[in-house]
């Protein structure tokens, strides 16, 4: 009854392929950027922008990059943890290498880098698919560990091996207060998902579609699977190195290689697949999953061992988190492959009908 | 020179380690075309079982003669690992059957992580021993042909004998036995195999409950090596170069690139270490398997994989 | 209506082509002329697809050579062939099956498209026009083809007869000057098999498109192709007009076996 869209005729096609054609979707969208941008900073507690704002924007952002990879394009990759690091430590880099190099170049800087390194790693998908790429992009990822940890000149030749950056500052204003990291955040997230989602609705969005689909039918139509595989990976890892800028410049503010080890990657993995592959929106609802999970189990857990009166310490609550995870996997993969976003979609076509049943 | 042998040897035994547990894959991937990444924690699953249940069942029983007390650990071990195979493809394969590589890939992650929590849940996450009598000390071998003679690691040697006994045991089972014969027809065509009357779900279990086996046998050798702790979990990614060297299809291929692997990475280390910062066996295998992907990904002895439109 | 062949437009000569021991085609030599519909029939396994993969680039023949408009090759690059103006059906339909029908055939749209990736991800004003204008093509296709209620549906969820027709439309969005359409009608009731027919015979009357054509149903053959070619367990056992291969002795026992 709410959510019809009778009477929204579109006359022209450009109309009709806009992001959001339904009225209702266009509204709703404003609704949730003005409370992104403006309730949340009133409303929200400084724990609560720690914990859990931040870390989610940043890992939206980077599931993101990952489902267009992953989701888009079917290259499946173990190794975005890699191209976090090389974003961060790219960024780092030019950062405190340049004098006065301010913020955002240096993360784009790192962005670049980062795209470097995913097209070379990325070239074994030309020969091949499936559980051997996943291998192809484990050499980077473990190539990636090994280069930020050994190879000294990336640090700046620190004896400790970590490295950390301060006094962040964006046009003069400080970037000190969470309010200020969590919109910067939020305002690179939503530029570069506004670009993602029309590249993915444009012609190499359905090049890589096809290549996920069919990729030797797609070549026979004249679409170059080079082209779209190498495309793929390196606007994937641009936005997954921006992440990693982020995550290490904004969120951690120093940082070692173990900050972006595999377990990084099999994370942002799941964040996918929970989320939706093949959908934007999928990367969001992941990585919202993932970041809130934890922090729920922490506080539901013991509340729940509580009411039947078990105390049960922080190991314990780790170790369901890694069987609830794990089960969450499966299940998703079992019922609903199509994860988080098919559940949102089926909703909303609820909605279409309500309060008829079809 | 006589330097040179015994980082050979060093990496030969660690190379059979490695098999042991690419052998876990092997063996699923050619009966079900699934590749499990749940080895891994199948291992460290197993080998925890393993040292609890040798713990406990002095304390249960009052026996404690070592060997027996380890014999009785093993057989209820195995039994867990023949229910949790169970459980697995009961719960999980059954409900992916016509699913594509990539999905079965990531529930078989999913089940990685759900064997870890679950097994240091029961199991408990410290340090644990596995000690099955393994002689620790190094001996000194073949001091009549090289000065000095050659330290030689007996518990790695031993290891590989072991190993290369599962191997031959498999080899046999597969050829000569009926039961070798059907996972054989399914690992070839899942649908004929299905019209001659071969139950697909009896074989998935029963290939998931030697893998589970397979991985026992790993994690008591590793875990008496370097104790049962989480980072045995791990031990499926080291391995994983070794199948794409070998050949996802191929018994011997997972032992000749296991073999490989470990002396590549010993005598890479050690020669070519010291120029670069050290550290190459972080990444020296799968780097490997990188060139091996570009040039042959098939691996050694892997079947050619071929596209139909 | 008669329409006017032209000169020879693709040249097959001596293809051969085996997998492992099986030898798919044995020393196959054919043409097609500018403009005509021709037939390629015979048995089951007589390596009817495996000829239009040769022609296509998917598989690469051991010996022979093919000639398009003038150039020889001995290996044809997928991509190349498609630039070259070969557009191609498939049997078991590889279709892009996550998205809609008409994702799926704006993809035959990507070679003439040209904005650059940043271009498109600002949408700004020379990628969108150029999206509307190749929307445009594409909704003509669909017309054409009378698949307008479904262009929003993704492909997977359409009943066969119509995933043909996607197919068909996919290829037609190459604006192709040769056709080569594997088994269009297999699988389809009479009306389905009356409107593909009048699909293809329209495009090669409007547009004056080459088809090449593999197909079982020998009234379908008969009636539309100009010429036929035959082939059996990889060999070419007849070549002509589909009189003077329907009375062709080696043909009439391939299919019926010998004893007529």
């Amino acid at each position: 009854m709410f959510y019809r869209e009778n009477g929204q005729f579109k006359t022209s096609y450009q109309a009709d392929q806009q992001i959001f054609p339904i009225a209702q979707d266009r509204v709703f969208v404003l609704l949730l950027l003005l409370v992104a941008f403006v309730g949340v900073p009133f409303l929200a507690s400084d724990y609560m922008f720690r914990a859990i704002l931040i870390p989610f924007v940043i890992m939206a952002l980077a599931a993101l990059g990952v489902n267009i990879l992953v989701g888009y394009c079917g290259q499946i990759s173990l190794g975005s943890g890699a191209f976090m690091a090389v974003g961060a430590y790219g960024a780092y880099n030019f950062f405190a290498r340049v004098p006065d190099m301010p913020l955002l170049p240096a993360l784009i800087m790192g962005g670049l880098c980062a795209t470097a390194f995913g097209i070379l790693f990325g070239l074994p998908s030309l020969r091949v698919r499936g559980l051997y790429l996943a291998v192809a992009t484990l050499a980077a990822q473990f190539f990636s560990d090994w280069m930020f940890l050994r190879v000294k000149w990336f640090t700046l030749d620190t004896p400790s091996g970590s490295v950390s950056v301060s006094n962040l500052q964006m046009f003069g204003f400080p970037l000190d207060s969470d309010v200020s990291k969590y919109l910067f955040c939020l305002s690179l997230l939503v530029v570069i998902a506004l670009m993602a989602k029309n590249l993915v609705r444009g012609a190499i969005g359905r090049e890589w579609m096809a290549i996920r689909d069919m990729d030797v039918a797609a070549a026979v139509i004249g679409i170059r699977p080079m082209y779209a595989k190498l495309s793929a990976f390196a606007v994937s890892s641009f936005i997954i190195g921006v992440a990693g800028g982020l995550w290490a410049f904004i969120y951690l503010g120093s940082w070692e290689p173990s900050a972006f080890s595999v377990d990084q990657s099999f994370r942002l993995l799941f964040m996918v697949i929970i989320g939706g592959l093949g959908s934007i929106m999928g990367g969001f609802l992941g990585a919202a999953f993932i970041v809130v999970l934890p922090i729920f189990l922490n506080q539901f857990l013991p509340m729940l061992a509580g009411l039947a009166g078990v105390e049960i310490s922080t190991t314990v609550v780790s170790h369901a988190e890694l069987m609830i995870f794990g089960a969450l996997i499966v299940w998703f993969l079992i019922v609903e492959p199509h994860g988080l976003a098919k559940l949102w979609a089926m909703g909303k076509q609820k909605m279409r009908v309500w309060p008829f049943p079809y | 020179m006589a330097f040179f042998l015994e980082t050979l040897f060093g990496g030969l035994m660690a190379g059979m380690l490695y098999s042991l547990v690419a052998l876990g894959f092997v063996l699923i991937y050619k009966a079900s075309g699934v590749f499990n990444f749940a080895q891994g924690a199948m291992v460290l699953f197993a080998a925890l079982a393993m040292a609890r249940f040798a713990e406990w069942v002095p304390l249960f029983t009052g026996l404690s003669q070592p060997v027996l007390v380890n014999l009785i650990a093993f057989v209820l071990a195995g039994g867990v690992m023949f229910i949790v195979a169970w459980l697995i493809e009961r719960l999980v394969l059954r409900r992916l059957v016509n699913q594509e590589g990539t999905t079965l890939l990531m529930a078989t992650l999913g089940i990685a992580y759900f064997l870890e929590g679950l097994g240091q849940s029961i199991f408990g996450n410290d340090i644990y021993k596995i000690d099955i009598g393994m002689p620790k000390d190094p001996v000194m071998a073949f001091e009549n042909v090289f000065q000095g003679g050659l330290l030689i690691n007996q518990e790695d040697l031993i290891a590989a004998l072991i190993a290369a006994l599962l191997v031959a045991l498999l080899s046999l089972f597969f050829q000569k036995t009926s039961t070798g014969r059907a996972l054989r027809a399914v690992a070839d065509d899942h649908q004929a195999a299905q019209s001659i009357g071969i139950p697909l779900n009896h074989i998935w279990v029963i290939v998931w409950c030697v893998a589970g086996v397979v991985a026992l046998v790993a994690g008591m050798i590793w875990g008496s090596k370097l104790g049962v702790q989480f980072s045995l979990a791990t031990i499926a990614l080291r391995a994983l170069p070794v199948v794409i060297l070998g050949g996802l299809t191929s018994v011997p291929g997972a032992i000749i690139g296991g073999l490989i692997i470990g002396v590549g990475e010993k005598l890479s280390e050690v020669f070519l270490g010291p120029y670069v910062g050290g550290g190459i066996e972080i990444w020296f295998a799968y780097v490997l398997a990188l060139l091996f992907l570009l040039v042959r990904p098939q691996g050694l002895f892997g079947e050619k994989i071929i596209d139909r439109v | 209506m008669s329409k006017v062949i032209g000169e020879v437009i693709l040249d097959v000569h001596n293809i051969s082509l085996s997998f492992g021991g099986v030898k798919a085609l044995s020393d196959i030599s054919f043409n097609v002329r500018e403009h005509e519909i021709r037939a390629i029939i015979g048995p089951n396994g007589a390596g009817k697809s495996s000829m239009l993969n040769c022609i296509n680039g998917v598989y690469t023949p051991q010996q022979g050579q093919i000639t398009f408009r003038g150039q020889t090759f001995s290996h044809m690059d997928s991509h190349q062939v498609a630039v070259m103006g070969v557009a191609r059906t498939f049997q078991n339909l590889a279709l892009f099956k996550g998205m809609s029908v008409l994702d799926n055939i704006m993809t035959g749209r990507n070679l003439r498209m040209k904005s650059n990736l940043l271009l498109q991800a600002l949408r700004l004003g020379p990628a969108e026009r150029e999206e509307i204008e190749h929307r445009r093509k594409v909704e003509e296709i669909i017309d054409f083809l009378e698949i307008q209620p479904f262009r929003k549906t993704p492909v997977g969820q359409l009943p066969y007869g119509l995933q043909k027709r996607v197919d068909l439309g996919r290829a037609l969005a190459l604006e192709p000057q040769v056709l080569l359409l594997d088994e269009p009608m297999a699988g389809m009731n009479v009306e389905e098999k009356q409107d593909m027919c009048r699909f293809i015979l329209d495009v090669n009357d409007e547009f004056g498109t080459t088809v090449v054509l593999i197909e079982h149903d020998m009234g379908v053959v008969m009636d539309i192709s100009d010429r036929v070619v035959v082939l059996d367990y990889g060999k070419k056992i007849g070549d002509g007009t589909p009189d003077e291969v329907r009375r062709n002795p080696e043909v009439i026992s391939a299919y019926l076996g010998t004893g007529h």
